[in-house]
């Protein structure tokens, strides 16, 4: 989401699932929708048997994806970059780009710096001491007002065209090869493909998951297919866009609301060194760089106003910031992502945990970290529909001591369990929003069991005592509890329906449901709990409950079944999809028109009363336009091929700077490397269509479908290590080891990289020691390295050993 | 009554088992735990309780490498092999729609069926000693509902409906596949046995085996034997069976006790 939100400005799919129905060609890479999104997967169907689309399929396995592409490619799992890049130098070399919608939407034509400049796998400004960038060669050449010089011929030595242009021309098919071990033929073939939806006509997607987000350079990989896009002429185009297909029901709704590194509605996270709201607002707040860019965040004060209402209510007041001090605040520098938060945990500098729909022990890396980690909070708090590893982390040993060896025996761990027995969501009503940033609502299907709870009651109780605590005790800080505006008719379990009414906001003189984003206030009069979905549940009603069928543009953009944010927009940059004067690309393909007055179809992702040429198409950035430069990124501002963390080969483009340098890589004594020599083979992780994630091996249906955890093997390494079909294996990684039997298959193959034969293993995620099948947890083996700007580990791409198990 | 059939285009089959999961809950089936043959097929055939059955094949040929998934299940034939061998009356039934079904309380466990069968299909219970396959979820049909494996396929592979239309829309996709490059695209739906209410669209119409599907299917000669001319014969056998069976009582005495509790100490 990191990626996206750089490139385009918002941090969601572009698209939608139903819209894939629209494309001639179909990328997926870094993902496997055929099995784990296989009722998204019927609309990749439906382009095939209704457009006769082309589907390229490019992957480390051969999956059930695969089995259904027209050119499937192999290549070695982390060498995705390269792949991409290999696809940029190709459409600039071939002429196969848009080169109309590279000018007028992209930031193609802005002017860079002097100074700014590419070597040996450095970008300009790279301090070796304090092992980071000084990124002010990666700025644009601004004029007296602050806007950025343009080029609108491309030709410009420093434009951003003509330096993307010469930073791929290193990643020739040639190169590609090397690096990925696909055949020059194989990427040749899949490039001509691919770069076949440039013409105006032509409109092309990408799908993608995590076999994209899980790497230590994910989020400049995600860039990198947004700049393929972007020379295609495919953003904002119905079947286009880049489609960050994902992995939960409502994972959406998840980072929506601020459950990654923001506050609701991606929001930044206050810092120690912003003392003051206005403080906060003034680094918050970006300028535009162009005369025509809306820059909507120039909103943010209305955004963050109306947030601090919703929390502090009549407490906020213009006087004490709206509260803003209240907030908790991370350090100027500081990072609690994932990694950085269960290494601190490990080290014993956290007290506690509260654990809601999340397994860490199960889905972290390296669980014997995850398992010393929670050895050492003095309490645990997991409300869950049963008891998970987490719940039971104490009794890893015990259950699977032979993973953990260095794990403490029960009897020797402090920590205070509590394992509260939540509702599921088949209980509960309220929204799911799915990938295509759709808020369905959704009723209980039945009442929780026994004495399950629902979450919202478990987290209005623990609210409530802990406020009545503060106030009869006092504490560090009771303010920001004290301060809670908490006005549920049923303060201990708040109404679903109540919570979505205070999300959407309201003009707090009036007590008037808000319309949409344009009644947001800055002065304290509106309240918003997550500006983006402002709109979804209006005076009218609640919108997310709409179930209408209607199509009017005929494009299945469907703009009354449920409500979509933002504004109910179905196609993220739809104005991209006309020229200059408001003409679409295509006109079969139009989702927007502008009748000269006012603009019908979609929700216009533009001024509603603004002409065509008066605005940049894409509003959420000071740019107006879609960056191919994103300096905002931690490893440059072009994304690079950096080799996986643990790696075969030494980067063949510069192998003195191997791996990225701004990858975060944990040194402590649980967080070994691996080396070639002693772990010669690279493990993917990945998720079967039979289960979901930890939950289902809990459930017999699923547990039927596929009860043994397995290693996929290509044949011609098994017949090297003597391994049949079916035989126990052990599968180990300088952090721990698992064993499970063999699937020996065709469907994985040696690859020539650099001259030298490379395997690559096949990791299924779903077992680990509870429920009605069991099996070893795959993140015993993963490493603790995080991509920079996402916090998100590489569980793709590290290395194994693979022995017949004695 | 029209025949009703099942349309399984297995060009859209992504084998995401979606059916699998839906056909052992509607039937309330009993689930089992813990088969692996290093292979992404959940079992390696039909049981008498898992009777719809997604098998995947890999194949290389001429350096191209394909993942083939098919949904297999009872083909309820026009002429089917098991209701011709069955000897029990009203044990296997052919329903006015087309839906050949067993009921299991006149089911004498004989197993003739499974001999009769073409497509391997009917399993017997080692507990019950009954026979028990997919019934085209009858007890759907009959008011008015697709089966449950329809009812879920996320991808348009599965359809159901009247038999001549969805024969119909067969031949129209293959055509569309063969425009698309596919020469050898075709409908399943073998003569052998009358035609089948079960159909198929096939990329590879020539080489049905590539789906786990029989070439050209018919009823076993002996089946066909069975019930045809020698059927007076089979009674008479059968007859004599029973008689043998009588003397043999007369003259050794009941079937003694079995052994299982030594068997097991003997492990």
């Amino acid at each position: 989401m990191a990626s996206l939100a750089a490139t385009f400005g918002r941090g969601a799919m572009t698209n939608g699932w139903a819209d894939v129905a629209n494309a001639d060609l179909v990328l997926v890479m870094g993902g496997n929708p055929a099995e784990n999104h296989p009722v998204g997967f019927r609309f990749v169907m439906e382009a095939k048997r209704r457009r006769k689309a082309k589907l390229v399929v490019v992957d480390p396995r051969f999956t059930r994806t695969a089995a259904m592409a027209d050119v499937y490619v192999q290549i070695r799992a982390g060498s995705d970059i390269a792949f991409l890049g290999g696809l940029i130098h190709y459409a600039i070399e071939k002429g196969r780009l848009q080169t109309d919608y590279v000018r007028l939407h992209t930031n193609a034509a802005f002017l860079v710096r002097e100074g700014f400049g590419f070597d040996q796998g450095h970008f300009s400004g790279w301090d070796e001491s304090k092992h980071a960038y000084d990124k002010s060669t990666w700025q644009y050449e601004l004029d007296g007002q602050g806007h950025a010089k343009l080029d609108p011929t491309l030709e410009h030595p420093r434009s951003v065209f003509q330096l993307m242009k010469a930073h791929y021309t290193r990643y020739t098919a040639e190169q590609i090869s090397q690096i990925c071990g696909c055949s020059v033929e194989d990427f040749n073939r899949a490039a001509d493909l691919i770069t076949s939806a440039y013409t105006p006509d032509k409109t092309g997607t990408v799908l993608y998951a995590l076999g994209w987000t899980h790497h230590s350079h994910a989020v400049q990989l995600i860039h990198t297919a947004a700049m393929v896009q972007m020379l295609m002429g495919n953003i904002g185009m119905p079947g286009g866009g880049v489609n960050a297909q994902r992995g939960h029901a409502n994972i959406q709704g998840s980072t929506d609301m601020g459950s990654w590194m923001n506050l609701p509605g991606y929001l930044k996270l206050p810092r120690a060194n912003h003392t003051s709201l206005d403080e906060y607002l003034k680094a918050n707040t970006p300028k535009s760089l162009r005369p025509n860019s809306l820059n909507y965040w120039s909103n943010t004060p209305k955004f963050m106003v109306s947030l601090l209402k919703t929390y502090y209510g009549e407490k906020a007041t213009r006087q004490n910031g709206f509260g803003y001090q209240w907030l908790p605040k991370l350090g100027e520098t500081e990072n609690q992502s994932w990694g950085y938060f269960f290494d601190r945990m490990h080290h014993g500098a956290v007290e506690g945990l509260i654990s809601f729909g999340m397994n860490p022990v199960a889905n972290g890396p390296n669980t014997a970290k995850m398992i010393s980690g929670l050895s050492r909070l003095k309490w645990l708090v997991v409300a869950e529909n049963f008891e998970t590893e987490t719940a039971a982390f104490w009794r890893a040993k015990t259950l699977a001591g032979e993973y953990y060896p260095g794990a403490a025996e029960p009897a020797g761990i402090a920590t205070e369990v509590f394992l509260l027995p939540a509702s599921c969501f088949a209980e509960k009503d309220g929204a799911f929003v799915n990938s295509s940033r759709w808020l369905q609502w959704k009723t209980a299907a039945i009442e929780p069991p026994g004495q399950a709870r629902l979450d919202q009651e478990i987290i209005g109780r623990i609210f409530l005592k802990l406020r009545e605590l503060y106030a009869a005790e006092g504490g560090a800080a009771p303010e920001p509890l004290l301060n809670m505006a908490w006005n549920y008719a049923t303060p201990h379990a708040p109404s679903l329906a109540e919570v979505s009414r205070e999300v959407n906001g309201r003009d707090l003189a009036t007590g008037r449901q808000l319309n949409g984003l344009a009644e947001l206030k800055d002065d304290g009069s509106t309240s918003a709990g997550c500006w983006i979905y402002t709109g979804s549940w209006t005076e009218a009603g609640n919108n997310m409950a709409r179930r209408g069928q209607e199509d009017p543009t005929a494009l299945g953009l469907f703009p009354n079944w449920s409500w979509s944010w933002p504004a109910n927009r179905r196609i993220l940059y739809n104005r991209a999809s006309l020229d200059q004067a408001g003409k679409p690309w295509d006109a079969t393909r139009a989702p927007l028109k502008w009748d000269g007055q006012r603009w019908s179809g979609d929700t216009p992702d533009y001024k509603a009363d603004a002409a065509p040429a008066d605005l940049g198409a894409f509003i959420m950035l000071p740019e107006g336009a879609g960056k191919f430069f994103a300096a905002d990124l931690s490893e440059g501002p072009f994304p690079e091929h950096y080799e996986p963390w643990e790696s075969p080969v030494e980067n063949a483009l510069h192998p003195k700077v191997s791996f990225s340098p701004t990858a975060k890589v944990f040194t402590g004594d649980i967080d070994r490397k691996g080396e070639p020599a002693q772990y010669p083979y690279i493990a993917i992780t990945y998720r079967l269509t039979e289960h979901f994630h930890y939950w289902t091996k809990h459930t017999q249906s699923s547990a039927e479908l596929q009860s043994n955890f397995f290693v996929e093997l290509p044949e011609e390494l098994a017949r090297q290590k003597n391994i049949s079909n079916g035989d126990l294996v052990t599968v180990s990684s300088a952090r721990g080891s698992a064993k499970g039997q063999a699937l020996v298959t065709k469907r994985m193959r040696g690859l020539t990289v650099q001259g030298k034969t490379v395997y690559q293993v096949g990791l299924p995620i779903h077992w680990g020691f509870l429920g009605k099948v069991t099996g070893p947890l795959i993140n015993n083996l993963t490493p603790s390295v995080f991509d920079p700007n996402s916090g998100t580990p590489e569980y793709k791409g590290f290395l194994v050993n693979v022995e017949k198990a004695g | 009554m029209r025949t009703v059939a099942k349309l399984i285009d297995t060009t859209l089959c992504i084998g995401c088992k979606a059916c699998e999961v839906a056909c052992q809950e509607w039937n309330e089936q009993e689930y089992t735990l813990g088969t692996f043959d290093g292979t992404y097929q959940t079992q390696p055939q039909l049981t008498h309780n898992f009777w719809n059955l997604i098998k995947f094949n890999e194949r290389e040929e001429k350096g191209q490498l394909s993942w083939l998934m098919a949904k297999y299940q009872c083909m309820h034939c026009a002429d089917p092999g098991c209701l011709r061998a069955c000897p029990a009356p009203g044990a296997i039934v052919q329903l006015s729609n087309g839906t050949v079904d067993f009921n299991q309380s006149n089911c004498i466990g004989c197993g003739y069926c499974i001999t009769g069968c073409p497509f391997d299909v009917p399993r017997l219970s080692p507990e019950t000693k009954k026979v028990y396959k997919c019934t085209l979820c009858s007890d759907r049909t009959a008011v008015g509902l697709e089966p449950a494996c329809i009812k879920t396929c996320p991808t348009n592979c599965l359809t159901f409906g009247d038999r001549q239309d969805l024969l119909a829309k067969a031949e129209a996709r293959a055509e569309d596949l063969k425009a698309d490059g596919a020469a050898d695209a075709g409908v399943y739906n073998p003569a052998g046995v009358g035609g089948t209410n079960v159909i198929y669209v096939l990329k590879e119409a020539s080489r049905p085996e590539q789906y786990g599907l029989p070439k050209d299917p018919g009823i076993p000669w002996t089946v066909s034997l069975w019930k045809g001319p020698v059927k007076w014969l089979g009674s008479a056998v059968m007859l004599g069976g029973i008689l043998g069976s009588f003397f043999h009582f007369i003259r050794f005495g009941p079937k003694p006790e079995s052994h299982a509790n030594e068997d097991s100490d003997a492990e």
